[in-house]
């Protein structure tokens, strides 16, 4: 099957100003491609929140977005430093993030959150002082 | 009413004017975490907000808003001014409360 396409995009850690870009380059292609205005928001909502999660905790990462006929993968790897207690961190309210990002309207403990209910799969596989990989899938 | 209509009422101050004029505005929106807004803020909504920095100009931008309604006389920094222009959102300015800005929304959604 060769009916998919693979985006590839390395997130930057040090510069906030520029964090979404990957998401905004997705959501205008998969507008292009004629994806449904819900499913798009889906995933540009997802992705945002974790590529937000990526600047702030991980020094950024590379983010892989395959798009098939009837489904769009995300895979967010970082090498940050990990999520120690992931249950925790999918807690709604529950936040680390440092006070400038909180001074920004971030950090408010909802991104995992978000990110869970706008797909229709999330996997974290974390390793303290290795990375973290958060794999997020939505149907089509 | 359009957003279009809206920028026409001269209630708000134009900051930006994007390519969406003919959008039909749902509601007005009101929140200030962009978290929250990230996964709430309806699309075609008038969002009314004190945050003017760029990362409310992607919020807008991925959750499909009409536009963003800064109120309080909270200015975009121009970082934020750019991306605005960039990205083609539609950003309003007030002197207004959030709650008295929402509330003449709604009003005019409601005649």
């Amino acid at each position: 099957m060769n009916n998919h396409i693979t985006l590839t995009y390395q997130v930057s850690g040090d510069d906030f100003t520029r964090a979404g870009e990957a998401s905004s380059d997705v959501k205008s292609k998969l507008k292009q491609m004629g994806v449904s205005p819900e499913m798009v928001r889906k995933v540009a909502i997802a992705m945002y929140e974790g590529e937000i999660n990526m600047v702030i905790h991980a020094h950024g990462g590379i983010i892989r977005v395959t798009i098939s006929p009837d489904e769009i993968i995300m895979v967010l790897k970082d090498q940050g430093p990990g999520i120690p207690d992931v249950e925790k961190a999918m807690q709604a309210g529950y936040s680390t993030a440092p006070e400038n990002i909180r001074s920004l309207g971030f950090g408010a403990g909802m991104g995992l959150p978000n990110m869970k209910n706008h797909t229709d799969e999330m996997d974290i596989k974390t390793q303290i002082g290795v990375g973290t990989t958060v794999t997020m899938k939505v149907k089509l | 009413m359009t957003l279009q209509e809206l920028v026409d009422k001269n209630i708000f101050t134009v900051i930006n004017l994007g390519d969406n004029l003919n959008t039909d505005i749902t509601t007005p929106y009101c929140c200030d975490l962009l978290s929250i807004a990230m996964g709430k803020a309806p699309a075609g909504s008038a969002w009314v907000t004190v945050m003017g920095n760029v990362n409310t100009i992607a919020v807008a931008s991925l959750t499909e808003v009409a536009c963003i309604i800064l109120a309080e006389g909270v200015f975009l920094d121009d970082t934020a001014k750019m991306k605005a222009k960039e990205q083609n959102i539609t950003v309003l300015s007030t002197e207004k409360s959030i709650f008295e800005a929402a509330l003449s929304i709604y009003q005019l959604l409601s005649d």
